[in-house]
């Protein structure tokens, strides 16, 4: 990659630095784990590689009108790829990211794939993908309890907490 | 290498059935939890059936024998070749490979329409029985010679876990609950099950994906299923009545249906066929 190329993705890459998520504006694409790669596609025009979170997440039509917009604001050349491989997984979430979630209201994931295998059929049992505690993001108390296991956004479960009495979102393992 | 088409178009028809039917809940459901619930359980298996008809369409679209034994769907092409809107809103019902299963209302053998007589027995009973199935199914597909299709199958495997596990929750509420719940679920659970046979009578299309490493041969999946249902069913005090291997069994994954499809497609396409090439 020759310089020029390499100037012309960096620039791309600050101009989508700060695009946030659609449902929860406190975190980034690239924090989220949505954002996966800038780079050179095959013909020379700049790629931007996005993969969605759950399936049928309405808010991927809204991240891909983002980022043209981003770029289209910033003068920078580029399209969207969407890949599913590998599948989005709430563990690339960092503590940073985390910790924002928290913040911000919605308890972040306790822990995110299994490390599955074909044979592990056990591992299919509904007790295996209960939760452990779920602490409150208000108060911090692991006192607390599921609504339902689907809340205002595909990827959130409610609960509530039994000591602050307050509900909250949970971002659920993926 | 890829997948028959008329294997992903069962996966796909599987998913948008189903994701439908259930989305007839959206502002009825029994409680708001579960409203929510449901039209989120919908979300998933349309998101799934989206990824699996744009596959389809691109597997359609590379293949000039494919291309010409889907000529006659000329709605919501784009640029002139098949889309994913084509192959959802633009067959008719004995080209939709989905089982039975999928399509029936959420209602006993005695069926009514009515939004008054939709019983969540049925729901939950039917969400269970095919998100059991489905798990395994996801399961198995990843390792599928299809790369985009194991792709999709990692995926949706996240998904239909919760649904498993949202399911199997609430049947054992309903199973171990009252005495009115108990006799509905088991009630839901009788009229379901037989239905459950034609998962393990394979179409071509399935039994050509098995051979050639792009899909899954579902009838080495019956005993982990029946582990994952008799343990539910267990907790929930039900009891399985179904026969296995006997009587009449379903066709829809060859494209023969039941009454309740016509209806339900007819609701779900009149829009997209109505304004043949809207876009939004």
């Amino acid at each position: 990659m020759d310089a020029a190329t390499h100037a012309s993705l960096q620039a791309i890459t600050e101009a989508l630095a700060h695009l946030a998520d659609p449902e929860i504006p406190v975190i980034s694409l690239r924090e989220l784990g949505i954002l996966r790669d800038v780079r050179e596609g095959a013909d020379g025009v700049p790629e931007v590689v996005i993969t969605p979170t759950y399936s049928g997440c309405p808010a991927m039509g809204q991240i891909e009108d983002d980022i043209h917009a981003a770029l289209s604001a910033a003068g920078l050349p580029g399209r969207v790829i969407t890949q599913l491989s590998p599948a989005w997984t709430t563990d690339w979430m960092s503590d940073a990211a985390r910790e924002k979630l928290r913040a911000y209201g919605i308890a972040p994931p306790q822990c995110g794939s299994h490390a599955d295998t074909p044979a592990g059929v056990v591992k299919f049992s509904r007790h295996a993908v209960r939760h452990t505690a779920v602490p409150c993001p208000q108060c911090g108390s692991n006192n607390t309890t599921e609504t339902s296991p689907f809340g205002s956004t595909a990827c959130k479960a409610l609960f509530k907490c039994l000591d602050c009495l307050e509900p909250f979102d949970y971002f659920k393992p993926y | 290498m890829a997948a028959p088409v008329d294997y992903v178009l069962h996966l796909a028809d599987n998913a948008l059935v189903l994701g439908q039917r259930n989305a007839e809940w959206c502002g009825h459901g029994p409680v708001l939890e579960e409203d929510l619930a449901l039209a989120n359980n919908s979300l998933d298996l349309i998101g799934q059936a989206r990824l699996l008809y744009q596959h389809a369409a691109s597997l359609i679209n590379a293949d000039p024998a494919e291309a010409r034994r889907f000529a006659h769907l000329q709605g919501a092409r784009q640029n002139g070749q098949i889309a994913e809107d084509t192959l959802a809103y633009f067959r008719d019902t004995a080209e939709f490979r989905n089982h039975t299963l999928m399509e029936l209302p959420h209602h006993g053998p005695l069926v009514g329409y009515a939004v008054s007589e939709r019983d969540y027995a049925v729901t939950i009973a039917r969400n269970f029985l095919v998100s059991a199935l489905m798990v395994l199914v996801w399961d198995s597909l990843q390792a599928s010679k299809d790369a985009q299709l194991a792709a999709i199958a990692a995926k949706s495997l996240k998904e239909v876990r919760y649904h498993l596990r949202h399911a199997s929750d609430w049947l054992v509420r309903f199973g171990d609950g009252t005495g009115e719940s108990q006799r509905r679920a088991q009630a839901a659970l009788d009229h379901l099950l037989p239905y459950c046979e034609a998962f393990w009578q394979p179409s071509p299309a399935e039994q050509a994906a098995a051979a050639d490493g792009s899909g899954v041969d579902v009838r080495t999946l019956r005993d982990h299923w029946n582990a994952l249902i008799n343990d539910t069913l267990a907790e929930a005090t039900l009891t399985r009545h179904d026969q296995p291997h006997a009587g009449y069994v379903a066709q829809g994954h060859v494209g023969v249906h039941s009454e309740h499809l016509g209806f339900l497609l007819a609701e779900m396409q009149s829009l997209a066929r109505a304004h043949p090439t809207a876009v939004w």
